[in-house]
């Protein structure tokens, strides 16, 4: 068979599509951010650090379902808050341990993700996001009304209590330590589900859903399974935060805080491996240092949003990404 | 409802197949038997509901009424990946690639699925690479060896014809169903690709739509001639190109 052109030269040869190369640098920056972070709170408050890696993996999680599944849920609020709750709630009420309640907390949302999500990937599109925005309302209803949310006071003063019953980790730079390994175990399986054998069948259905099937794929089992991985590690995000700010409150569960995970992972740059991550580190860190501002703060991040969303479409890491011609 | 065919030699066979659109018939109570290791075209003048017939076959649409047959088994009632899983594949009319992968990468997608571990989330995606063999021998099939590496999105029209041929082999399918395999091609690529559909028949029954009408009288051995929903006449080039009704379907619709 003849060959009409040549191969293609130009863009083609400059963006390497050997997987093994970005597989490398990709290694390299987490090994960075990991050292970056284990000397940051010699420099930084650890409560505000622990904040940022909580979101950090909260808008990962979300960009497993959005970035990598191709499917946007505006209900994510509902596996962050309810696993807050229950995370709150054990350590609080039945005294287990930190651990035990981060689990607790991503099984609750795990439970939430198959029921939420069976229900949502019967649609497409903008219906798929408005049942999820409708049963994360009735979360958020549940939170407000159930007599062991502690309604609109939330579960306060939750106590740290001693990692696995026997290590202390109470006072804040010690707990941050706790923090940061679950976060980062948690982001490097986000990484490796992307590039697995499921990550790439993800990715096909996101390219081609209607070739996807034609080739055999029952393509419902494969999003109802990244709806609930991406649930329950946003769980894993909610309940550790519980602990981190010694609360769970209906802020957790609330609608903003759904949109406020769309916005870090469009801003850091959807369907990025360290998208997310920035775009968490910078909406944080606005909010902690415009708080002074008072309600002015959302009107800031809604300039900001609008701002990055009309400048560089593919957010910073997206555009960062395209500049040096390397996947991120 | 009439009695289902249990010819041992008919591999693909529809009865009464209707499909209608709020009223309108797009396809009305086709009978169609495809015989194994045949090259059988579905053609007819635009609108004659080809690719909703094409549709119902592999159930992207359900029929409103009819039964479809696969091997003697009942399938009228399977979800479309499970039409594919018993091993007929379909192609689609605009080319159907994954645009952002490679080459290389839309037919592991394919190799990927028969190994039946595509659910692992937990490995990493290298243990793909022992598929690489198998991906590049089906390349080479079809001519695209050097492109390999090339993202799908970069290819031209014929190559990711080529392409989406190279993965659907990849699935070894007993049967393929091929949407206007020929729809938007250069001439060289008509030929090249004529050849390819000629090589892969051997032990493979194919139903093609096609509108090239001097490709369906090389290839085809069996034409089944639809108009306004219905099957209008069937047979041999010869034979239907003669019949006096398919030359008035075909004359009355060059004044659409």
């Amino acid at each position: 068979m003849e060959l009409r052109e040549d191969v293609p030269a130009g863009s083609t040869a400059a963006i390497p599509h050997d997987d093994q190369g970005a597989g490398r640098l990709h290694m390299a920056l987490f090994a960075v951010l990991l050292v970056l972070f284990a000397i940051a709170p010699m420099f930084f408050y650890p409560v505000f650090l622990m904040k940022v890696l909580c979101f950090a993996l909260f808008a990962a999680a979300f960009n497993l379902l959005l970035g990598y599944g191709g499917l946007l849920s505006f209900g994510h609020a509902a596996f962050f808050g309810s696993a807050s709750y229950i995370s709150a709630y054990t350590a609080k009420v039945w005294g287990v341990t930190p651990e035990v309640s981060v689990i607790l907390g991503a099984i609750t949302a795990m439970i939430l993700g198959v029921i939420v999500g069976s229900l949502a990937i019967r649609r497409t599109g903008i219906y798929m996001t408005m049942i999820t925005l409708a049963l994360a309302q009735m979360v958020y209803f549940v939170a407000l009304q159930a007599p062991f949310t502690g309604g609109e006071d939330g579960i306060q003063s939750v106590p740290r209590r001693a990692l696995f019953g026997v290590l202390a980790i109470s006072p804040d730079r010690t707990f941050y330590y706790f923090v940061l390994i679950v976060v980062f175990a948690a982001v490097l399986l986000i990484y490796r589900i992307v590039h697995s054998p499921f990550g790439q069948v993800l990715k096909a259905i996101r390219e081609n859903e209607a070739r996807a099937i034609s080739l055999g794929y029952r393509v419902q089992r494969y999003k109802l399974a990244v709806f609930v991985m991406s649930a329950t590690l946003a769980g894993v995000a909610g309940a550790t935060k519980a602990l981190v700010f010694q609360l769970a409150s209906l802020t957790d569960v609330y609608w903003t805080m759904s949109g406020e995970v769309v916005l870090m992972t469009l801003l850091g740059g959807m369907g990025t491996v360290f998208g997310p991550l920035v775009g968490a580190g910078l909406v944080v860190t606005l909010q902690n240092y415009f708080a002074s501002f008072g309600a002015w703060v959302t009107i800031i991040q809604g300039v900001i949003f609008v701002i990055g969303v009309l400048l560089f479409r593919e957010g910073i890491v997206g555009i960062i990404a395209k500049w040096i011609r390397r996947p991120l | 409802m009439s009695v289902v065919s249990t010819d041992p030699e008919i591999v693909l066979s529809a009865r009464g197949l209707t499909k209608e659109f709020r009223g309108f018939a797009a396809v009305s109570d086709v009978d169609l038997d495809v015989r194994r290791g045949t090259i059988h075209a579905l053609i007819g003048p635009n609108g004659a509901g080809k690719t909703t017939c094409f549709n119902l076959l592999t159930k992207f649409l359900q029929p409103t009424r009819g039964t479809i047959t696969y091997l003697g088994r009942d399938i009228t009632g399977l979800p479309p990946a499970e039409i594919a899983r018993l091993g007929v594949i379909r192609s689609f009319q605009i080319s159907a690639v994954f645009p952002h992968m490679t080459a290389l990468e839309n037919v592991r997608i394919a190799l990927q699925r028969r190994r039946g571990e595509s659910m692992d989330f937990w490995r990493s995606d290298r243990v793909l690479r022992s598929l690489n063999g198998r991906a590049l021998e089906l390349l080479e099939d079809v001519g695209l060896t050097a492109f390999a590496r090339t993202p799908a999105v970069e290819m031209s029209y014929g190559r990711k014809r080529a392409l989406e041929i190279a993965t659907t082999l990849a699935l070894d399918p007993d049967m393929l169903l091929l949407d206007e395999p020929m729809a938007g091609m250069a001439h060289e690529d008509v030929d090249r690709i004529a050849e390819l559909v000629k090589r892969i028949s051997r032990n493979r029954t194919i139903l093609m739509v096609e509108h090239n009408l001097s490709v369906v009288a090389s290839l085809s051995d069996h034409i089944t001639v639809l108009a306004r929903g219905r099957v209008l006449a069937e047979g041999d080039y010869a034979t239907v190109s003669k019949d006096p009704r398919v030359v008035e379907a075909y004359i009355g619709a060059t004044h659409d």
